[in-house]
């Protein structure tokens, strides 16, 4: 821990930063009937989650987070915006409690859940112990790539990474079929009663 | 000095993020957007130095590059909505809106 002491103070103030700009890129989203702008504040809230794993030294995922996230998934959003209304109708208030009370237990299991969760960077944790050790210590001699996720998501995960490719590109072929390949001019869209407001 | 530039930085994209939240017309929102991205490239370069990794500057580089094509992305799709009949954009209401809050501000 003494290793990491001389940068806690302007890293530790980045972290608190990023995560509250998260939270209220949330609430905002959650308090917005406008579509378009709750697509935007999801990019914005992919590019800082981005951020936040690049501050937490997970590279791949950020990556992965920043062109999936902040690229991909705001067209294919705005793709389907485009063939519906541009504001979302309000929530009838009568099931508003239900899915309150729903949302804090799930949460509160959660968090219940993290109480068995070992303690961050534990040397006994088993994703430290057992089979990541032996990631650490063999991947300069097994595949000789720098960065040890690369090689476990590329070599050592190859057959589950040739999987997700797969589910991704099925993925990909729906979501093509489900929007339409020229619906974006041709199809119908619906027009909202008070969009000239 | 890389932790004011980090701070400045933040500050920006607090900025930036009020004007994604309240930006009343598209316009504002796709910038805020588009500037939000930009400061989440100069946050991921300082923070390369701020934790002693300068090779983070690649990563940013990328994360311009995405930014630039999803912004155009975006674009292009405003630029296909406007049905065929019609004039460009101006009909649209929270866009006629932009313009002429544009002008005002």
């Amino acid at each position: 821990m003494n290793g990491f002491q001389t940068h806690l103070g302007p890293l530790v103030f980045l972290d608190l930063s990023l995560l509250t700009m998260l939270v209220l890129v949330a609430f905002a989203m959650l308090r917005s009937r406008h579509l378009f702008a709750v697509v935007m504040l999801s990019g914005i809230y992919s590019l800082l989650s981005a951020a936040f794993f690049v501050s937490l030294d997970a590279v791949d995922v950020a990556f992965t987070e920043a062109a999936v996230g902040a690229g991909i998934s705001t067209v294919l959003m705005l793709g389907g915006m485009l063939l519906t209304a541009r504001r979302e109708k309000p929530v009838t208030p009568g099931r508003a409690p239900v899915a309150l009370a729903v949302v804090f237990a799930t949460g509160a299991a959660l968090i219940y859940a993290t109480i068995d969760m070992p303690a961050f960077g534990d040397p006994n944790a088993p994703a430290n112990s057992s089979v990541g050790q032996r990631y650490v210590e063999e991947t300069p001699n097994d595949i000789a790539v720098p960065n040890i996720v690369t090689a476990v998501l590329a070599s050592y995960r190859g057959f589950d990474t040739l999987g997700e490719v797969m589910v991704i590109f099925t993925a990909g072929v729906a979501v093509i079929l489900l929007l339409g390949v020229g619906s974006v001019r041709g199809g119908t869209r619906i027009v909202d009663k008070d969009e000239d407001e | 000095m890389f932790a004011t530039a980090t701070a400045a930085i933040i500050a920006a994209m607090v900025l930036a993020l009020i004007r994604a939240i309240a930006g009343p017309s598209l316009y504002d929102r796709i910038l805020a957007g588009n500037s939000f991205g930009t400061k989440t490239v100069l946050l991921i370069g300082v923070m390369g130095f701020l934790m002693g990794r300068p090779d983070f500057l690649d990563i940013a580089l990328l994360y311009a590059l995405i930014n630039f094509a999803a912004t155009l992305a975006i674009l292009r799709f405003f630029s296909y909505r406007t049905p065929k009949g019609k004039p460009a954009e101006p009909t649209d209401g929270p866009l006629t809106g932009s313009m002429n809050d544009g002008g005002a501000a």
